[in-house]
């Protein structure tokens, strides 16, 4: 059964990207054979719906489970209405969390673990977010 | 004539010349004053205005019928913002992404979806010693404040001298409260940061073809950087406020400039006078 995992690589030996939503890839792969594809992400700048669009694109791909860092409330709901376990928390490199999954080493997240936005850099918002500060 | 006021960086003056240059020009015309920043509208902290009349904002968000709904997935796909989704048999809507386009209704091959309106703010209308003024709220937690910008400008129809009140920056609000502009007033200081903010928003209203000129406002602080900036890109400084411990503190008491300091009266004036000048010659070499 495949499995996705967010990395900021296109290969097992990238880092998992700790975003879901503007994840720099997604890779999807089977964890008993170690076969994977690398997809890069299109939604990576995205100013809104970054994770429902992924979400619904993962949904398509049949994958069981998804590995990342941290997943927000739009994706989080599209990935459980596509009956998708989350599992967040996950760091290091893509191949030694392939491993720790095969292992039984990660929970099924329950919610959203960050809010909107989260993998957002700083400036994205347009001037007025940094209005406050000048 | 619409003039806006905006800026760059936040804080630098709009709403302290706004609000002055509106009450300086009542007795010659029929002025509105509209406060386009709806998400912290305060115009009104200076105006004191007489509220007369409220409207809500809403924009059209989808209502699907399930009992017709196929979950073919179209919707989804033609909706530009991901406020739709279709994951097998569930169909998730995310009403705060909705930008009212309206497609997904469109393009519905079913016809299951109809819209329905979200309140996400309102616009307040009245008067204030002798000044229409008008404010757009954007209601606290929402995301979208172009559509009550919108209907705010609505308001301002009818010819007359429209002075608008802008949110600081470059961002979606600000480019749908100052675009149609006869002229926009940029208001700034003459330090690093407001020189930096300045510049983005000289070229955000270039792009937009809006005639512009600067109002200095804190004199005497910073550097020169930015009087030299204006020079080199044939920007109009067209008035000048000192940095003046009795001018913040009549902005701290809520007293506009021009009541608080009447002599500044003409000086606003007198720059309405010069853009005044500035569009018609603009309007007539457009002619040419």
């Amino acid at each position: 059964m495949k499995i996705a995992i967010t990395a900021t690589g296109n290969t097992l030996d990238a880092d998992v990207d700790p975003r879901f939503g503007r994840c720099q890839y997604i890779i999807l792969v089977d964890p008993e054979t170690l076969a994977f594809e690398a997809l890069e992400n299109a939604n990576a700048a995205a100013s809104g719906g970054a994770g429902i669009a992924i979400g619904q694109m993962i949904a398509g791909t049949g994958v069981k489970a998804l590995l990342t860092g941290n997943c927000g409330p739009n994706a989080y709901q599209v990935l459980s209405a596509a009956g998708v376990k989350v599992l967040t928390g996950v760091s290091g490199k893509v191949r030694d969390a392939v491993a720790r999954y095969q292992a039984g080493g990660f929970t099924e997240a329950q919610q959203a673990n960050v809010g909107d936005h989260f993998g957002m850099g700083g400036g994205g918002g347009g001037m007025d977010r940094g209005r406050h500060g000048r | 004539m619409i003039l806006a006021v905006a800026s760059g960086k936040g804080g630098t003056g709009k709403t302290l010349v706004a609000t002055s240059l509106a009450l300086s020009l009542k007795e010659k015309s029929e002025v509105k004053l509209l406060d386009c920043d709806v998400e912290e509208p305060n115009d009104h902290i200076f105006m004191k205005p007489n509220i007369t009349a409220t409207s809500a904002v809403n924009i059209p968000v989808p209502q699907v019928d399930l009992d017709k709904c196929t979950y073919c997935g179209r919707c989804a796909e033609v909706c530009a913002y991901h406020a739709l989704a279709v994951i097998n048999r569930n169909l998730l809507t995310f009403p705060e992404l909705c930008h009212g386009c309206g497609a997904c209704s469109y393009l519905c091959p079913e016809g299951a979806i109809t819209e329905v309106g979200r309140e996400i703010g309102v616009v307040e209308s009245g008067t204030a010693d002798g000044v229409g003024l008008v404010q757009g709220r954007l209601a606290i937690g929402q995301p979208m404040a172009p559509p009550v910008i919108r209907q705010v400008k609505e308001q301002a129809d009818g010819g007359g001298t429209v002075i608008i009140d802008a949110p600081p920056g470059t961002s979606c609000p600000v480019v749908e409260t100052i675009r149609d502009s006869d002229f926009c007033l940029l208001v700034t200081e003459p330090t690093p940061f407001g020189l930096n903010d300045l510049k983005l928003e000289v070229e955000t209203v270039r792009k937009l073809d809006i005639p512009c000129g600067v109002v200095l406002n804190r004199a005497g602080i910073g550097d020169t950087k930015t009087e030299a900036y204006c020079l080199e890109e044939n920007i109009p400084v067209l008035m000048t406020i000192p940095l003046d411990t009795e001018i913040a503190r009549l902005y701290s008491q809520g007293i506009p400039l021009v009541i608080g300091q009447p002599e500044y009266k003409d000086v606003f004036q007198d720059m309405f006078a010069r853009i005044r000048e500035i569009v018609d010659e603009r309007s007539v070499d457009t002619k040419r």
